[in-house]
């Protein structure tokens, strides 16, 4: 019941923030973000993989969208569409040459993956290479909400986060979620009960991946623009950092990350390198203090006052459960 | 006669590397005894149960479970013809609930485990079925607790539910008593009894007093082949077996 009121002032918050002075930009920046961190969490946090090439569904869409809009004139919503489905069918493939392997073999094989990816976005004609795509129209959602209007684009974007958000919390908690979770902490056991493993964690990896283009998408449409940038393995390891900052497995956790990092670099950015160097030392904080994440160790706090253990976070696991013996 | 048999081995070997952990075993069980598996260390006992539960694929030989050829079977698959096994360490999902852990092992028949699209309710269906296993290994208590901070005898237990909940008609027990403290043990084998009313189980068990408890039939395996088998008396009055395992010591 308590989820429910954080929820509720959550989407409050996320209703009013425009109003607040605070530049609509980032907060539309931190929300594709924080989509991203949590779509990519629903793989680490709870199925336990280690992914580190989710900057191709997220690059990619956001190239699929920009051209699909810019070129062919689709509208908002079929572009993002289109980005999202380019994403899942490109999941599909990573996935299922991946998924065989376990740990830092899964976690090379996806990075190899993306790279490939990233080269290809680099060289094929319709992405502009270094330029990218520039100056993409964000047209009018449904044919009548004009995505020019800084408060249309913000509450569409409010919208798609909400939709992604709530799409991955009833995974998280639907029966497709207990297997996965049960994967998680102990896949030969899962094994022995019937269950064909690889199949769920592949379904995973699709999802994952899906909505990692949905924010992709949607973020080619808030700045105009699909870049290298996106596709690159630094924002592949940025995601990590989030869903590390904010907490694994914890479904909201990766989301405060996101803000966390992506406001870091916004109100830090006259600084220059020294962003890079500020993050990296936050992240060792909290890797070394913190080990649940933010939000996890708030969650575990308060699980611990009430004494109720079904609310528990994940304890971090062991070394070789990352690694896989 | 041949009916009686639930799962035979012929031949089985595994080689690694020149070495043979399991070599040319024949193995045949019969349906609704405790079997049991026993030898020194190194015998190949666990290599055994690895190739049976399909964690290891053999070098040659084949196994038929109820007539059924499963030498090539993947480990799922013969989970779900009803061959289930447990593991040495106690497995068990220790960030989800001893309810959940049971109910996740209901829900495989359901057939809507890759709904990511419904709701958790979907599955209150098995709580009371769930709660059933849960009590009948003396769990209910328990049933909010994640499995992880059970105590070592209660996550055997809930290992042991968790089994149970797949109506397996053969249990393989990967050595039920290894870590236990005593009272756990005659409540475990007091429990594997009464699990095995109609079922068949074949275990691997380094607690002699325990096979001697429980079994019906004893396989003696000894540097990966069989030594003897029977009955715990023809066993023990073996004098291979004596000479091999049990040493000049046992009783």
């Amino acid at each position: 019941m308590n989820g429910r009121i954080i929820a509720a002032a959550a989407l409050a918050i996320g209703i009013l923030a425009p109003f607040t002075g605070i530049y609509t930009v980032f907060l539309m920046k931190a929300l594709c973000f924080a989509l991203f961190a949590c779509a990519f969490n629903l793989l680490l946090g709870f199925a336990g993989l280690l992914s580190f090439g989710h900057a191709a569904f997220f690059g990619l869409a956001a190239y699929v969208t920009a051209h699909g809009v810019k070129e062919w004139g689709l509208t908002p919503e079929l572009g993002i569409l289109a980005g999202t489905a380019v994403a899942a069918v490109l999941g599909l493939g990573f996935g299922g040459l991946a998924i065989r392997r376990q740990g830092i073999y899964f976690a090379m094989i996806t990075l190899a993956l993306s790279q490939m990816v990233y080269f290809f976005c680099l060289q094929a004609p319709f992405t502009h290479g270094e330029d990218g795509i520039q100056a993409v129209p964000r047209g009018y959602l449904f044919g009548f909400i004009d995505l020019m209007q800084p408060m249309n684009m913000y509450y569409t974007v409010l919208a798609i986060f909400v939709f992604g958000f709530a799409v991955i919390h009833r995974a998280v908690h639907s029966p497709f979620g207990q297997v996965l979770k049960a994967i998680r902490d102990n896949e030969q056991r899962a094994i022995s009960l019937g269950y064909r493993t690889e199949r769920y964690k592949l379904a995973a990896f699709v999802l994952s991946a899906a909505l990692a283009g949905m924010a992709g998408s949607t973020k080619a449409l808030v700045f105009q623009l699909a870049s290298l940038t996106d596709a690159h393995w630094h924002a592949s390891g940025e995601v990590v950092l989030m869903t590390l900052l904010g907490g694994m497995g914890t479904i909201a956790g990766p989301a405060v990350g996101a803000f966390l990092v992506v406001a870091i670099q916004n109100y830090l950015a006259e600084s220059g390198a020294w962003v890079t160097i500020i993050q990296g030392v936050i992240f060792i904080i909290v890797v070394l203090s913190f080990r649940r994440g933010i939000l996890g160790e708030v969650v575990g706090f308060v699980a611990k006052r009430k004494a109720t253990p079904a609310a528990k976070p994940l304890e971090p696991r062991p070394a070789s459960a990352i690694t896989g013996e | 006669m041949d009916d009686d048999i639930i799962l035979e081995t012929s031949g089985l070997t595994k080689e690694f590397k020149g070495f043979f952990a399991v070599h040319s075993v024949a193995l045949r069980v019969r349906r609704g005894d405790i079997h049991a598996l026993i030898g020194p260390n190194g015998a190949g006992k666990t290599t055994c149960f690895n190739l049976l539960t399909k964690f290891l694929a053999p070098t040659e030989g084949t196994i038929h479970y109820k007539g059924r050829d499963i030498t090539r079977a993947n480990p799922a698959d013969i989970a779900r013809m009803g061959l289930v096994r447990s593991f040495q360490i106690s497995a068990v999902f220790p960030n989800l609930t001893a309810l959940e852990n049971v109910r996740v092992a209901l829900q495989r028949k359901l057939g809507n485990s890759f709904q990511f699209w419904r709701s958790e309710r979907s599955l209150l269906g098995l709580h009371e079925r769930a709660e059933e296993l849960l009590d009948s290994v003396g769990l209910a208590d328990f049933r909010d607790v994640p499995a992880g901070e059970l105590a070592y005898g209660r996550k055997r237990a809930l290992e042991i539910a968790t089994t149970l909940a797949l109506d397996p008609e053969m249990l393989l027990l990967d050595e039920p008593m290894a870590g236990m403290a005593h009272g756990d043990v005659d409540r475990v084998a007091q429990l594997i009894r009464r699990v095995s009313a109609n079922r068949t189980i074949l275990m691997v068990e380094h607690n002699l007093s325990v096979v001697a408890d429980l079994s019906d039939r004893i396989t003696v395996l000894q540097r990966g082949e069989v030594l003897a088998e029977g009955t715990y008396a023809e066993i023990s009055s073996n004098p291979e077996v004596i000479e091999a395992y049990m040493g000049s010591g046992h009783d």
